[in-house]
């Protein structure tokens, strides 16, 4: 299942007034080394900490299997499998893995970079975070934040994942099936189908509908759900990815043309390729043929060489360049005509290449870590220059923040491809679910704009919503399971007709459980006892079969009945309704005859005489097979 | 007839006739019914049946049904209609029961031939020929005939159907004004037998309440009332107007298109607009009935009438007002506190018709925006026409779409959501908004006008053709205010709008979208046009990085932005806006603009860049840019000799209106002998010099080529420019031809070549008195007066069209068809 992306909550605070803090107070004068402010606003000076999924309502060790949807949600995985005792599996799609490897790799480099000594601690205190502006005083947690992992630590994580393919169906104990579906959003990303075979539950993240780079979304698959998760919705849903892209392809030029320099913090995979893609299209016409383009990460290399080599991860247009055969994506191209040069840092052949004006991709988009805060504290004090924020995953005014006061230019063009909401009514009404689960927040507008009632999920029925920390129960049960039946045992029925299309046959077998599998075998043939005095062996104490009684179907017309029995002799009778059915009172005889809906109870004293004429009586109304 | 057709057509017909030489060509036998109409109409059918018998046998032959094409057939059928029309001729054809055998039942109608949509076709377009005199009335009903145009009202074909509707209004026509008719009334013995069945057709379809048949049955009354305005089609309303009435009573009306058609078509006829019929009670029934969608159109209709009475009107812009007032009290902070005037209140239906889906909603307001922008441009439009309501609604459910609106009301929350990015509202919005420019406002509703533009302009999530049409109302508004400003300047409303409108300008130029692009560059030529000697403007511009970016986009690579490019420089050159390359501050630009315009017309590999530089260069030359005037005679030199090789017709036309702008500007005014003469500054030059200038500009060459181009246009231009450089060369210019100078000659034989389609070598230097001897020579007027007439005129004529039609079946024993 997705994991929560890891949260940077390490060192930065919101907006902060200077009169609200005062470190005089002894309890803040504690920690005041710890703090540092910047512009009105305070942050926290320590090694970057990460906030981990939470982990109160759920133990790990207790997981069996762990579904990665994107690369970008599986940054916590090492937290948990080398932390939490986790010993299932953990599935994801090939690109995903390498990717997702990507990301941690150059995350763990740039921390590495930079060592330091000490986390900060002494502001966790309780009683000296509530005196905290905020957001420092509202996180929540803090005490569970951890520093960066290692390489290794990356390495044994990924060393239990477990590779599938799109469409492949992977059995889990016998009890689901699970299908990772092409999501649209990011290179292998996937949406999981777990079913059984009467229920289908869809879990949908992270999709996009938009033509990009990665396969197309499978919408077809996720029809006939009984229930379908729905998270991972665009993070900016005002926002069109092609209008940013347009701005951002404006004021890249407009920048570049005035002498000034481009930085795009962003992560080293992902939307970067489609900004290439379309920079390729766009320099000639912008007039831009020679202006460098600078991709500097750890993985710079990597990324750009995997992205070529997923061609069946990728859209059909780009596949069917691979045959060609052409480099799936035109960076290639860009590279070949030293139009986009990549660098695993800043140092070394980067320093010697440099030339302004220019523009750099670089992490990370967080801003506090990796070669972008060079290039803030480089070009950060000149107008001319400009930094152009595309990752909607962080606040750029955050972001930002301790860079304060900034001459350079900033322009924010969130570019995220997920689903928006009028793209999540297209797919609700194409899918048709039974019921759609959601967070509480996609049930209402956002609060700063309560009257965008188009920015939240229509759908009918309505939504469930779930909140922060909220167990919910989802609205169907499991009411059948499938057992197969042996064909030997199968041969041996006999079917019988109770209503035209309606066959009935009974059958003695045994059951046989194995992973959640259930057959039904030919009860083993009654062996004669072995003369020899060997031990049984548990196994073969099977029970005797006894002798097949006749299944009873039909009702008993209780007027007739007692018509029946006055004519075999039965006088006196009285018939009471009760609340299931009859009784039927043979005063003389002191018995009773109760007639329920599913059973017929003979109740007399001791005359089993009585009670078998009785029974044959009311046998005649019902039908045998 | 021709008599050379005459001849002909004995072979035609026996082609036609003939099963086994199937005529493939369905254009040909057209053209051939259009002649055969054409003769008819001066000629007499019968005399042209006798004089060509051939005719005759060719419809008889159409008889044997089982030998003919159905593509004869249903060319048969119209011509013996196109004959029939004339009444003796009809006799003549009637005699040997021809029409009888092919209109009759026993005709076509039983035949498989008439599953064939076509045959179905002409046989009712042969009765509508047909059906002109009152022996063919007679004929419709004797062959049976109407009761099967009744059946080919629901033909599954569209064509078919609408032709019978059609014809059943002719028929229906000519029975009654065949007859003195004066009291024709409700009991069926007034009426004509013909015309009874058809009204009695019409009533039982009305009764039906089977919606197609309703549907027909409305069309034909509408057809009729729109066609016929005598006083029967009165009575005939009289009788089917309870029937018709009826239906509006219906909780919703099936055939609302088709009864506000019918309405309309009779509040136009002045028979009933001049009558005191309740047609307008009816109206305004039906306006109250039908849907807000439904109503849409039949409001727009009545607010068209020029007769009609006032408070129908008030009602009908009531309607196309309503889904504006909706959007406004669905913003109004305070319900009720729009503004609107009473009666102008959004009514519950048409609330629900807006928050009922997305599409209902854009559906209604494209509707209601787009009949009041058409209203708006009548010159009878509503009054009072609420400028200021309509702007203000105009302009919130521009914020709607956009997102900026923050309604208070809950149905202005579900509105917001329905409406938020609907492209299409977007586009219609901003379309009326633009109309709206044509009346004034009050200050606040003109900074709201702005302001909501100019958050389209610089909105990144405007589509490219939402931009467009942002650009567009923006011009329209700017005109507007400068116009009432009463100067060319724009108003100084406006003066902070424009400041702020060249970066949103900066960015759109750098737009990766070449739409985006264009629309920019479009807007900015306007705009340059309009207040490029405007100081301010000019300020605002030049301090903007907006003429070197459009001088970038000179070097695009989509060719439509190239053009809006050049055009764009051009008109910034014009005004002196343009970036000047040989500054400190452009140590890029290495060649002045003319150059770059005249690298664009050599090595542009598509047309429209071209054809731009060339009007570029044409408007220089008119207005005298300076940049043409230095070394005028070498630039011009050069752009004819590139220009005279285009590939593109259009570019050499254009190259061509450059030469007669160069040649009027050289030859200077022509000689008015009423013309006050005022002491010129400098003498007129000498026609001789005139040659030599022209000679050396390669004006000359250029024109002589271009009067042999394979263009027509291109040679009818050039022979225009060579006329007016004899009529002013050579009468008392001084100048004596030299027909016998061997240059001459040899010029002569240069442009024979030229005109045999030889490449042939350049002309080179021409003595003065040599090309007054070729423009002697050359017959300008004969050649103008074959290339005045279109190049298929010879094609066009019956006797080719006959040929041709012969010679695609080989009838004709030698080559001598004329080749399409």
């Amino acid at each position: 299942m997705q994991y929560t992306q890891i949260q940077i909550n390490h060192d930065y605070v919101g907006l902060w007034t200077g009169h609200d803090f005062h470190p005089q107070f002894p309890s803040l004068a504690t920690c005041s080394k710890e703090l540092k402010e910047c512009s009105g606003h305070v942050f926290v000076d320590s090694v970057p900490e990460f906030c981990l999924p939470e982990t109160e309502l759920i133990d790990m060790s207790t997981v069996d299997v762990i579904l990665i949807s994107n690369y970008h949600c599986m940054m916590a995985l090492p937290y948990i499998t080398e932390h939490t005792g986790f010993t299932g599996t953990v599935y994801a799609t090939e690109p995903t893995l390498q990717i997702g490897r990507l990301l941690m790799e150059e995350l763990v480099n740039f921390i590495e970079r930079v060592p330091k000594a000490q986390s900060a601690s002494l502001w966790k205190n309780k009683d000296v975070q509530r005196l905290l502006p905020s957001p420092l005083k509202d996180a929540v947690e803090v005490s569970t934040w951890r520093r960066c992992y290692s390489m290794q630590e990356v390495n044994s994580a990924l060393s239990k994942i477990q590779l599938v393919g799109y469409s492949q169906k992977i059995e889990l104990f016998g009890a689901v099936q699970v299908t990772p579906l092409s999501s649209g959003y990011a290179l292998g990303s996937s949406n999981w189908v777990i079913q059984s075979h009467y229920e289908k539950v869809s879990y949908v993240s992270g999709s996009s509908l938009l033509t990009t780079h990665p396969q197309p979304m499978d919408q077809a698959s996720l029809k006939n759900s009984d229930v379908l998760l729905l998270t991972g919705l665009t993070q900016i849903p005002t926002a069109n990815p092609d209008g940013m892209v347009g701005e951002f392809c404006s004021n890249l030029a407009l920048t570049v043309r005035n002498g000034g320099n481009v930085l795009v913090p962003c992560y080293p995979s992902g939307v970067i390729y489609d900004l290439l893609e379309c920079l390729y299209q766009y320099i000639d016409s912008a007039g831009l043929s020679n202006v460098p383009f600078y991709f500097i990460s750890p993985v710079a290399n990597s990324s750009l060489e995997f992205s070529q080599i997923f061609a069946e991860w990728l859209c059909h247009n780009k596949q069917t360049k691979v045959y060609l055969p052409e480099p799936p994506f035109p960076h290639a191209e860009l590279i070949q005509t030293n139009k986009l040069k990549h660098y695993p840092s800043i140092h070394g052949d980067f320093s010697n290449d440099f030339r302004q004006p220019c523009v750099v991709f670089t992490g990370h988009p967080s801003l506090r870590f990796g070669d972008v805060v060079h290039f803030l504290e480089l070009w950060g004090k000149s107008s001319l220059n400009t930094v152009i924020f595309t990752e909607p995953d962080f606040s750029y005014l955050d972001a930002l923040a301790p860079y304060q006061p900034l001459a350079m230019k900033c322009i924010y063009c969130p570019i995220d491809t997920r689903l928006n909401f009028i793209q999540v009514s297209k797919l609700l009404k194409e899918v048709q679910p039974l019921h759609v689960v959601c967070p509480e927040q996609y049930t209402q507008p956002p609060p700063t704009q309560s009257h965008r009632m188009d920015l939240m999920i229509d759908c009918q029925p309505p939504a469930m919503s779930y909140r922060r920390a909220e167990v919910l129960a989802l609205p169907f049960k499991r009411r059948y399971e499938k057992i197969e039946i042996m064909p030997e045992l199968a041969d041996s029925l006999v079917p019988m007709e109770i209503k035209p299309g309606i066959s009935l046959a009974t059958v003695s077998a045994v059951l046989h459980t194995k992973d959640n599998k259930h057959v039904l075998q030919p009860p083993p043939r009654s062996t004669q006892p072995t003369s020899g005095k060997k031990r049984k062996r548990v196994s073969d104490d099977i029970p005797d079969c006894k002798v097949l009684k006749p299944l009873l179907s039909g009702s008993i017309p209780v007027e007739q009945f007692v018509q029946t029995l006055e004519k075999h002799g039965f006088s006196d009778i009285k018939v009471e309704d009760t609340a299931k059915g009859h009784i039927v009172l043979l005063q003389e005889a002191e018995t009773l005859i109760q007639i329920e809906e599913d059973s017929t109870h003979i109740i007399c004293d001791n005359d089993e005489m009585l009670r078998v004429r009785l029974r044959d009586l009311v046998l005649k109304f019902l039908q045998k097979f | 007839m021709d008599p050379e057709c005459s001849r002909l057509l004995p072979a035609l017909c026996a082609v036609l006739a003939d099963p086994r030489q199937p005529m493939t060509d369905d254009t040909c036998l057209e053209k051939l019914l259009d002649w055969f109409k054409t003769v008819t109409e001066t000629e007499s059918s019968l005399l042209l049946l006798q004089e060509n018998p051939c005719l005759v046998e060719l419809l008889s032959q159409a008889l044997k049904f089982q030998d003919v094409s159905s593509r004869i057939l249903s060319f048969s059928l119209r011509l013996a209609g196109i004959f029939a029309a004339q009444e003796n001729c009809f006799q003549f054809l009637q005699q040997g029961e021809l029409l009888l055998g092919l209109f009759g039942e026993a005709g076509p109608l039983g035949l498989p031939a008439w599953n064939v949509p076509s045959v179905r076709s002409g046989w009712i377009q042969g009765l509508c020929s047909l059906a002109k005199h009152p022996s063919a009335e007679q004929f419709l009903v004797d062959c049976g005939a109407v009761d099967t145009i009744f059946s080919l009202q629901g033909d599954s074909s569209l064509f078919v159907a609408s032709a019978a509707s059609q014809l059943l209004v002719q028929v229906l026509s000519l029975s009654i004004q065949g007859r003195a008719t004066p009291h024709l009334g409700s009991s069926d013995g007034d009426w004509p037998s013909c015309a009874q069945s058809i009204v009695g057709y019409l009533e039982e379809s009305l009764r039906s309440g089977a919606t197609p048949q309703i549907t027909q049955a409305l069309k034909v009354l509408t057809t009729t009332f729109g066609r016929c305005h005598h006083s029967w089609t009165e009575a005939l309303w009289m009788r089917l107007s309870p029937l018709v009435t009826c239906l509006l009573e219906k909780d919703t009306v099936p055939t609302a298109h088709s009864l506000a058609d019918l309405f309309l078509s009779m509040a136009r006829s002045p028979t009933f607009g001049s009558s005191d019929c309740d047609l307008w009670v009816t109206l305004a029934q039906t306006l109250s009935c039908l849907s807000p969608t439904q109503a849409g159109p039949l409001a727009l209709g009545i607010l068209k009438l020029h007769v009609c009475p006032q408070a129908l009107k008030t009602q009908a812009f009531d309607v196309l007002l309503q889904p504006l007032a909706c959007v406004l009290e669905a913003a109004a902070q305070v319900p009720g506190s729009s503004g609107l005037p009473d009666g102008t209140g959004s009514n519950p239906t048409m609330a629900d018709a807006l928050l009922a889906s997305t599409s209902s909603c854009a559906a209604l307001l494209c509707q209601s925006l787009a009949h009041l922008g058409e209203l708006q441009a009548l010159p009878h439009s509503p009054r009072p026409w609420p400028q200021v309501l309509l702007l203000e609604a105009t302009v919130m459910t521009l914020r709607f779409c956009s997102g900026s609106a923050v309604p208070i009301s809950s149905v202005g929350g579900r509105l917001c959501g329905i409406l938020a990015s609907c492209i299409r509202v977007q586009r219609a919005a901003l379309d009326f908004l633009g109309m709206l420019s044509q009346g004034t406002g009050p200050q606040e509703s003109v900074t709201q006008v702005f302001a909501i533009l100019l958050e389209y302009l610089r909105s990144p999530e405007s589509s490219p053709t939402v931009l467009k049409k942002a650009f567009q109302a923006t011009l329209r508004w700017l005109l507007s205010m400068s116009k009432a400003c009463g100067s060319n300047n724009p108003d100084p409303h406006t003066q902070p709008f424009l400041r702020e409108l060249f970066p949103v300008m900066q960015k759109r130029l750098c737009n990766p979208c070449w739409e985006v692009r264009d629309s920019a560059l479009e807007f900015l030529t306007h705009l340059t046009t309009h207040w490029g000697g405007q100081p301010d403007f000019r300020q605002a511009l030049l301090a903007s990085d907006v003429p070197e970016l459009t001088q970038q986009l000179l070097q695009d690579p989509e060719a439509y932005v190239r053009a809006s490019a050049v055009t764009a420089m051009g008109q910034l050159a014009s005004q002196g806006l343009h970036a000047t390359p040989s500054g400190p501050e452009h140590p890029g630009a290495k060649q002045s603009l003319p150059q770059e315009l005249l690298h664009i017309l050599s090595l542009d590999s598509e047309g429209f860049p071209r054809r731009a530089v060339m009007q570029v260069f044409t408007q220089w030359l008119q207005d005298g840019h300076p940049a043409m005037a230095e070394d005028l005679e070498q630039f011009m030199a050069r752009v004819f000799q590139v220009v005279s090789r285009d590939l593109d017709w259009e570019v050499r036309v254009q190259g061509l209106e450059l030469a007669r702008v160069f040649l009027a500007q050289t030859l200077g005014p022509p000689d008015c002998p009423y013309a006050v003469a005022l002491p010129a500054a400098t003498p007129p030059t000498s026609p001789a010099e005139v040659l030599r200038t022209l000679g050396r500009v390669q004006l000359l060459e250029f024109a002589f080529r271009a009067l042999f181009d394979c263009d027509r246009p291109v040679a009818q231009k050039s022979c225009d420019l060579l006329l007016l450089l004899r009529a002013r060369t050579a009468p008392g210019g001084g100048l004596q031809g030299a027909e016998c100078n061997p240059e001459a000659v040899t010029v002569e034989a240069a442009l024979r070549a030229w005109q045999a389609g030889e490449q042939g070598q350049p002309l080179g230097e021409l003595v003065p008195e040599v090309v007054v001897a070729i423009l002697r020579t050359l017959d300008l007027e004969g050649l103008q007066a074959t290339l005045a007439e279109s190049s298929d005129h010879v094609e066009q004529s019956p006797r080719s069209l006959l040929q041709d039609m012969l010679a695609a079946v080989g009838a004709l024993g030698g080559h001598e068809a004329d080749c399409y």
